[in-house]
């Protein structure tokens, strides 16, 4: 007879809680946070039921021939509003050729999210490295590096349309006088240049996000490697980054947040209606001013979606811990070592079951 | 017998020690310094230039609006008393920013340490559910708000017909969204850096939890809180798209929306150097407030992401 | 205390928003036409009292003079300015909201711009005005501008015209008469420009906004073609239309226009001709006073003149701008409405409006009036202009009208796609949105 040799393990059952707040504090809790759960509720769940009503509909707005008057109302027309994005395309010609409105918009977005992301990493992390070692003048870089970031973006985004107006600085630093870039037309330019303006405005805040992570690795760490004889690189890949991959990590998801829904740059820049630099976010705008609630509905679900999947994506594949709670951490890491033990347990028993096949373990 | 091994230094004279224990200042080190000082000084030089920039446009005459001298010339003021003229209408504007913005940071203040209380101090099952639609809800699109509010404050559902355009309301309520979890997340980090003993040795001495939350916890998380109220303040300070839909009228434009609408005395006209002036005037609260508590700020924006 | 008094009104909206609860009209039903309120049917065409006037951002300073006029006349039927932005968009987008929360702003009198005109009458947030009211001293296209469906909805109050402004010393020292034909102009710029290096032929506005529209409008027709045709239906892609945007391409290409003018608009078009930087310039009659200024701001000040605007083969055709006076549908004093509106647009009224504003005005006899053609030289130019102006294509959608005329003529200006190929493409959409 197998013998299974006695293991201390904890009890196999994980009692059920009788509802989300039993936990003892958990009616005081409730109280608390009631106030701020009911203005978010009214605030932003219901407005976002309602916009995924309203996607489903959309305005009848035909004209009576014989009065000229235009229907009013609005009739049911399921996922029209999505399908049509493929079936009736509004082709429009962007930076990227031909191709319906919301295709262009979407590709602007991923397109501004990913350089702009990357390029504000990686010089937001430069920065942080250089202020780490600094002697002196801390303070003043510190101070200088929360002025982009207190500088509201409408206001950026004025300043920058100074700048790169065709007669403007931008031009003349480059000596371009006589055969000038146009920065703010319709083209690749414009993109180039809301990229730069994003990028001055948040590459700082990284730096600073960043600043604060690396001055919690400890000096010791460093001095290890050096006594290691680890060179500079091999330091920064194999040390730094890892420790200062946690704030790095959240940071980069909301920065990443923030430009998908970008709004601000493109109309205070450049302006409503230029294809080249027109986000999903000025996209749903210009609908709903044009009174075409359901497909602006429909615009702003897709960007919805699009935002919760990259958060998705950051909290499960590169460990986003936007939480940071650290009991609830504990809480849930012995959970899920449990569920391994557990795992290891059955398997256990079942192998031992299975092994039993000769007669002469039996009896 | 054995001999103890006595330690080199022994034999060494406090002078040579010292002569050995000096840091080595080679080619090495200052090359060190001197990457270090360039690179303090591009990180200066990139926050600051564009910002350079707008204060010496808004100080050109109002007729060289475009020029691109690096130093004004001559230097002229008139921009700023161009930008509160009677048609920019620009101090009410400041006005509304201010009411907007003031009003929903004590809102969320008021909402966010109680709800922030909460979820640093008391143990509940549902936490981590709580704080993750929490943060998740900011994380939200604002367009995708702005729609059926915009409908509903507009009166198009019959069901509840507000008539809320160009009210303080109809921003107000909106900015809640974004603010009330950038407040509850900021005002959590505070609250959990501060010790449970504190807490705990208040009870001790008698007090209910509540007394123990009012009279220890609250005047010692003043500082957080204040950080947390001028982040909320600079967010909705900042905010556009929302003005720009509900805020309309011209008497009611918070300060963003009528800076990226001003134009000059003619229909057409792009003041240059007013809306330059205007930027500046609707940057120096931020930035006083920014650099009186710059510490602060630091703080409150990595204590969110720094364990 | 403006704020207070904000304040004051919160809690007072609170309080009345239960109360419209039981009165509100239902919006979203399924398929009725809009509500159309005849002057004969509707009670509010006879009712008289206080009224709000909306209109843009007043630049002159002049408009709340008038109200005080009128207000002074008729005590008891008292007279609001509300300003919206000066932001066209802006303004159209408060208009069409003021409608669809069933009149909440109040709004009575409403300053339409003359594309709105269709697209306001058809969605019903302004009504027919009363069929007998005499419009014949009016010019006959600002008229036409406030007609949809073959009723007046909106009173014609200011016009506009393009005009080219040439740089007369130039000319006569070359001894050029002002060009009729775009030819001619290229022709006579050579010259100029042989003596007077480093200077640009033509500009106009042709960035990404509805100024292009009007620039390409004034292209398309100035060469024969059409937008819409009689019955409305569109007609972009005739051989005429294209050579009128061929001709601003080919322009584009060989330098007549600098490349720069595609991101103009009226302000930066007006500063290169002051700086001395064009010899042609289109644009609307606001710039002449300000580039005769002599206060340094304007180099070219004494130097200029203005002539009607070239085409293919003579003499152009200017888009027609302006406003007209409308009522919206919800107002509740419409007879003081109208009879404001009426009052405003009087010739004495006019006449002094367009002394204290120089905005165009819309009553035919003023146009040779001898006191406004010594103040305003360029008055009978601009009234040969309006003359023969067309209104840009007249669409319930025209938001979406205006963004495709744009995108085609943006494309094929800086040579994403050709002419042709733009306006055909142009011809597809509008079809579809015409419909």
């Amino acid at each position: 007879m197998a013998v299974t040799t006695a293991e201390r393990t904890a009890p196999t059952t994980i009692k059920r809680k009788k509802n989300a707040f039993s936990d003892g504090q958990g009616a005081l809790a409730a109280m608390l946070l009631a106030p701020t759960l009911l203005v978010m509720f009214f605030v932003t769940g219901i407005p976002i039921v309602m916009s995924i009503v309203e996607a489903f509909y959309r305005a009848k707005g035909g004209v009576d021939p014989n009065t000229g008057l235009v229907q009013t109302g609005s009739s049911f027309v399921g996922l029209q509003n999505f399908t049509d994005i493929f079936a009736h395309p509004s082709i429009v010609v962007g930076v990227y050729g031909s191709m319906d409105r919301l295709i262009n918009a979407f590709i602007n977005t991923t397109l501004f999210t990913v350089v702009c992301v990357v390029l504000e990493t990686i010089l937001g992390v430069a920065m942080a490295l250089i202020m780490a070692r600094a002697f002196r003048g801390r303070g003043l870089v510190r101070a200088s590096i929360l002025v982009p970031w207190a500088i509201p973006t409408i206001v950026s985004a004025v300043m920058w349309k100074l700048i790169f107006n065709t007669d403007g600085v931008a031009n003349k630093v480059l000596g371009l006088t006589n055969s000038p870039i146009l920065w703010l037309g319709d083209n690749r330019y414009s993109q180039m240049a809301i990229i730069i303006a994003d990028v001055w405005k948040t590459a700082p805040f990284i730096g600073l996000l960043t600043l604060a992570g690396l001055q919690t690795i400890p000096a010791e760490v460093y001095e290890a490697a050096k006594v290691d004889g680890a060179s500079a690189w091999q330091t920064f890949t194999r040390i730094t980054l890892p420790m200062v991959k946690p704030a790095l990590v959240v940071a980069v998801l909301f920065r990443t947040l923030d430009t998908l829904r970008m709004f601000d740059l493109p109309w205070g820049m450049i302006g409503p209606g230029k294809y080249s630099v027109e986000t999903l976010s000025v996209f749903a705008y210009l609908e709903m001013n044009a009174t075409r609630y359901g497909q602006a509905a429909a615009y702003s679900i897709v960007l919805f979606l699009y935002i919760v999947l990259v958060a998705f994506l950051f909290v499960k594949l590169l460990g986003a811990d936007v939480v940071g709670d650290e009991e609830l951490k504990a809480i849930n890491a012995q959970r899920k070592r449990m569920r391994e033990l557990h795992r290891k347990q059955a398997k256990a028993s079942a192998s031992v079951r299975t092994n039993i096949t000769s007669g002469s373990a039996a009896s | 017998m054995t001999q103890v091994a006595t330690p080199v230094i022994a034999h060494l004279t406090p002078e040579e020690l010292a002569a050995l224990n000096k840091p080595r200042h080679d080619g090495k080190w200052w090359l060190g310094k001197i990457a270090s000082t360039l690179g303090m000084a591009f990180i200066v030089i990139y926050c600051l230039v564009p910002f350079y920039w707008m204060i010496i446009s808004s100080l050109r005459l109002p007729t060289m609006g475009l020029s691109n001298d690096y130093w004004p010339n001559p230097i002229s003021f008139e921009n700023y008393p161009g930008v509160f003229s009677a048609q920019n209408n620009f101090l009410r504007a400041i006005i509304n920013s201010v009411v907007v913005s003031v009003t929903t940071t004590v809102l969320t203040l008021v909402f966010g340490i109680i709800g922030a209380y909460a979820l640093a101090r008391l143990r509940f099952a549902a936490k981590g559910f709580v704080l993750a639609i929490i943060i998740g809800a900011s994380m939200f699109p604002g367009i995708t708000l702005l729609l059926p509010l915009f409908k509903l404050f507009t009166g198009a559902y019959d069901w509840m017909p507000l008539h809320w355009l160009n009210q303080y309301q109809a921003a107000i309520i909106p900015s809640l969204s974004f603010g009330l979890p950038l407040c509850v997340w900021n005002l959590t980090a505070f609250f959990r850096q501060l010790p449970v003993e504190l807490e705990q040795a208040a009870m001790v001495d008698g007090c209910t939890p509540g007394e123990a939350f009012r009279k220890v916890i609250l005047p010692l998380a003043a500082p957080g809180v204040f950080t947390t109220a001028i982040l909320t303040f600079i967010a909705v300070w900042n905010e556009f798209m929302i003005s720009l839909t509900f805020l309309q009228a011209r008497d009611m434009k918070t300060a963003t929306v009528a800076l990226s609408q001003f134009t000059g005395t003619l229909g057409f006209n792009t003041p240059f150097g007013s809306i330059m002036a205007a930027g500046v005037i609707t940057t120096i609260p931020l930035l006083i407030l920014v650099l009186f508590f710059q510490r602060r700020i630091v703080a409150g924006l990595t204590a969110g992401g720094v364990k | 205390m403006a704020s207070k008094n904000k304040l004051a009104r919160l809690t007072l909206s609170v309080l009345s928003a239960t109360a419209i609860l039981a009165t509100a009209a239902c919006g979203s039903s399924s398929g009725t036409a809009g509500s159309t309120t005849s002057a004969s049917t509707d009670a509010s065409w006879s009712k008289t009292g206080p009224i709000n006037y909306v209109q843009g951002k007043d630049t002159s300073g002049n408009v709340q003079k008038v109200i005080d006029k009128w207000n002074a006349l008729h005590p008891d039927q008292k007279v609001t300015l509300i300003e919206l932005s000066d932001n066209a968009d802006q303004q159209r987008a408060s208009m069409i909201q003021n409608a669809q929360s069933k009149g909440a702003s109040n709004y009575d009198v409403l300053s339409v711009d003359v594309v709105w005109t269709a697209e306001f009458a058809a969605n019903g947030y302004i009504s027919a005005l009363p069929s007998n009211l005499d419009t014949s001293g009016y010019l006959k296209a600002a008229v036409d501008s406030g007609t949809y469906f073959n009723k007046l909805y909106a009173f014609p109050s200011t016009s506009d015209g393009a005009l080219l402004y040439y740089r007369k010393d130039l000319l006569d020292a070359a001894g050029l008469k002002p060009p009729t034909t775009w030819a001619d102009m290229k022709a006579d710029c050579k010259t100029i420009q042989a003596s007077t290096p480093g200077i640009d032929c033509y500009g106009g506005q042709f960035q990404k906004y509805e100024g292009l529209t009007c620039n390409i409008a004034e292209m398309v027709n100035s060469a024969g073609g059409q937008f819409l045709d009689d019955k409305g239906a569109p007609t972009v892609n005739t051989d005429a239309a294209v050579a009128g945007v061929q001709w601003a391409v080919d322009a584009f290409k060989d330098g007549t226009i600098p490349k720069a003018a595609l991101t103009w608009q009226e302000e930066p078009s007006r500063q290169a001709f002051q700086d001395g930087k064009l010899v042609f310039l289109r644009n609307w009659p606001y710039v002449y006073s300000l580039a005769n200024k002599t206060d340094g701001s304007s180099k070219v000040a004494g130097k200029f003149a203005v002539a009607p605007i070239p085409g293919l083969n003579g003499p152009g055709v200017s888009t027609l701008g302006g406003h007209n006076m409308g009522i919206s549908t919800y107002s509740q004093n419409k007879g003081t409405a109208l009879a404001f509106i009426q009052w405003w647009n009087s010739p004495e009224n006019q006449k002094a409006n367009t002394i204290a504003t120089s905005n165009a005005p819309t009553w035919t006899a003023l146009y040779t009036d001898t006191d406004l053609t010594s103040q305003f030289q360029y008055l009978p130019v601009l009234k040969a202009s309006i003359d023969k102006a067309q209104a840009r294509p007249k669409a319930v959608k025209y938001g979406d009208v205006t963004l495709a005329i744009q995108d085609a003529a943006y494309n094929a200006l800086n040579g994403t796609t050709t002419a042709k190929a733009a306006m055909d493409d142009l011809q597809t959409k509008l079809t579809a949105l015409v419909k």
